[in-house]
């Protein structure tokens, strides 16, 4: 028996390994966040170098979503639909102070914080967030995943 | 045109539909009825005038009192290279202006964008509906009696912990 719990931890922490550094992410941008995106990307910052540069515009086809700006009540359905369209195992970025809390808008448009319509394993708070901060947050949803347990999601379903 | 010339010009062609003319920052101001606002912006799009753009169509609260919303036109002209603003009152219990999309096409949106915003109609819009909010929004946020902050969400909302 022991030999096979050593086995499965092994087996976890080479799929996080795997995971952590073949982040697929969709952008979901909608907002002036989006250029402090381009740059954290692009080759200046270059989030490639965490293993996240493959950036997918299909969301059945990514890891992680990125959700970068304001997200209004008239967007809140899509951003939902796309959440719901990522196949598992998936993780979110809350990227920027709009997406965090809704920013500087408290009024009857903005949704106040992508929180309140997908769960989100990162924030990026910054208004935008500084190119290092973005690099900061990738690290440490790289540290969340090594340490996740790898079926934490479908061991959960009855 | 000299600012005078242009301000006796528009007293003596649109007299009795002006209500008032006055000069802001250089640029003139006219006061019309909403009664008359399609005949002044018709005459004003015609030579000697020639108003051929129309810069901005909005509406503002007042918050209170006997017209309380008031249409804002802001109009420029190309051949002349000059500005004019066009304001009317419209009375609380009937909301309403004549269209000016035959006249300047780019008016469809803006109108459409005022109604949402603040729920006055326009009379021979060829299609007044919402703009910027969505379908089931109800009530014009920018009013000032719209309740502070009221958000109308379409998918059910998780509480802040």
């Amino acid at each position: 028996m022991s030999g096979l719990s050593f086995l499965t931890t092994r087996l976890e922490t080479a799929l996080g390994w795997g995971r952590k550094y073949s982040l697929f992410h969709y952008p979901f941008i909608t907002a002036c966040c989006g250029m402090e995106y381009m740059s954290a990307a692009c080759a200046h910052f270059d989030i490639d170098r965490f293993g996240a540069g493959l950036t997918r515009f299909s969301p059945r086809q990514a890891d992680l979503l990125l959700v970068v700006g304001t997200v209004s009540h008239k967007l809140a359905p899509v951003l939902k639909t796309v959440y719901d369209q990522m196949l598992e195992p998936k993780w979110v970025i809350a990227f920027g102070a709009c997406a965090v809390s809704g920013g500087i808008y408290q009024n009857y448009a903005v949704v106040q914080g992508i929180d309140r319509v997908i769960p989100v394993d990162v924030y990026i708070p910054g208004c935008p967030p500084r190119p290092e901060m973005v690099l900061d947050g990738l690290v440490k949803l790289q540290e969340k995943i090594q340490h996740q347990k790898q079926d934490w999601r479908w061991s959960r379903k009855p | 045109m000299v600012q005078e010339t242009l301000i006796e010009d528009i007293r003596s062609r649109l007299g009795q539909a002006v209500e008032s003319v006055s000069d802001s920052f250089g640029d003139p101001v006219l006061v019309v009825r909403p009664g008359s606002l399609r005949s002044v912006m018709a005459a004003l799009r015609e030579p000697p005038f020639e108003y051929a753009v129309l810069l901005d169509l909005t509406c503002v609260d007042y918050a209170a009192g006997e017209g309380r919303f008031e249409l804002v036109y802001h109009l420029y002209s190309l051949s002349r290279n000059v500005r004019l603003r066009v304001k009317a009152s419209l009375p609380d219990a009937d909301l309403v202006a004549d269209s000016l999309t035959g006249l300047w096409k780019n008016a469809d949106w803006l109108e459409r964008e005022v109604f949402d915003m603040f729920g006055v109609h326009f009379a021979g819009h060829p299609y007044l509906r919402r703009l910027l909010t969505y379908e089931g929004f109800e009530g014009h946020p920018l009013r000032k009696s719209y309740p502070w902050r009221l958000a109308q969400p379409r998918i059910p909302m998780k509480d802040k912990v």
